[in-house]
């Protein structure tokens, strides 16, 4: 199950709208293996594509170092998708690379950059084997133990 | 000569879950071969073809080796090689 805050949430669901209709992309950090959603990177594509996208690999590489130097993870690899449901495709399977994160998939499909619901989804994706789980919104996420 | 090569965690199967491992050669191509004797298994998963792979990121010392050569990438002690997946996927 994923367990994430409302401002999080929120987050993610504007950032997949203001970039659609391209595909957006990001990660939320947190604490090596605590499973919380702490730290919300909006990352750019660099592929600006409304059917693939991709860290810039600069990006990339200062993301990972920022997330090692605090003891952090990512908790969560979100993107959206722009025509098609919150489902990972083949390429996304095929390229997961984090067996310990939440994939959270967003479809804007239906009212695009407007306001109204979306499709918000979570799996686990390990050895090609794609999860779905549940999730759960909080207010805010309990005091750390 | 040593050069330190942080892994991955999806590699880390093939480094008994070490984060970062130490390796010598004098280009990337021949670290990667030496990375091989004593890890078998994680060429294959850097490596397609001949060439590296499209989605696997390689950097010398914060560079992305794409700019700096590939595979023929010099190297000299000293230097700090990280490996990073690309994240990436989409739609189609």
């Amino acid at each position: 199950m994923l367990t994430i805050d409302q401002e999080t949430y929120d987050a993610i669901v504007a950032h997949a709208k203001r970039d659609h209709p391209d595909e957006a992309c990001g990660i939320v950090a947190g604490p090596e293996g605590s499973d919380r959603p702490e730290r919300f990177i909006e990352m750019v594509n660099a592929a600006g594509s409304p059917t693939f996208y991709e860290f810039d690999s600069t990006d990339l590489l200062q993301l990972y170092k920022e997330m090692d130097a605090n003891d952090e993870e990512p908790v969560i690899v979100y993107h959206s998708h722009t025509a098609t449901e919150a489902y990972p495709s083949r390429t996304d399977i095929g390229l997961a690379s984090e067996p310990n994160a939440h994939y959270v998939l967003v479809s804007t499909r239906e009212h695009g950059n407007e306001p109204g619901p979306v499709e918000f989804r979570s799996y686990r994706i390990v050895d090609g084997a794609v999860t779905e789980e549940e999730i759960r919104v909080v207010p805010a996420l309990p005091p750390r133990q | 000569m040593a050069i330190e090569v942080k892994i991955p965690t999806i590699l880390r199967t093939y480094t008994g879950g070490e984060k970062a491992v130490s390796a010598d050669g004098t280009t990337l191509s021949s670290l990667i071969d030496d990375l091989e004797a004593n890890h078998p298994g994680i060429k294959d998963r850097l490596i397609d073809n001949g060439d590296l792979r499209r989605f696997v990121n390689v950097y010398i010392n914060d560079e992305d080796v794409r700019f700096i050569g590939g595979l023929d990438a010099q190297l000299k002690d000293g230097d700090q090689i990280v490996v990073l997946p690309a994240v990436a996927g989409g739609a189609h």
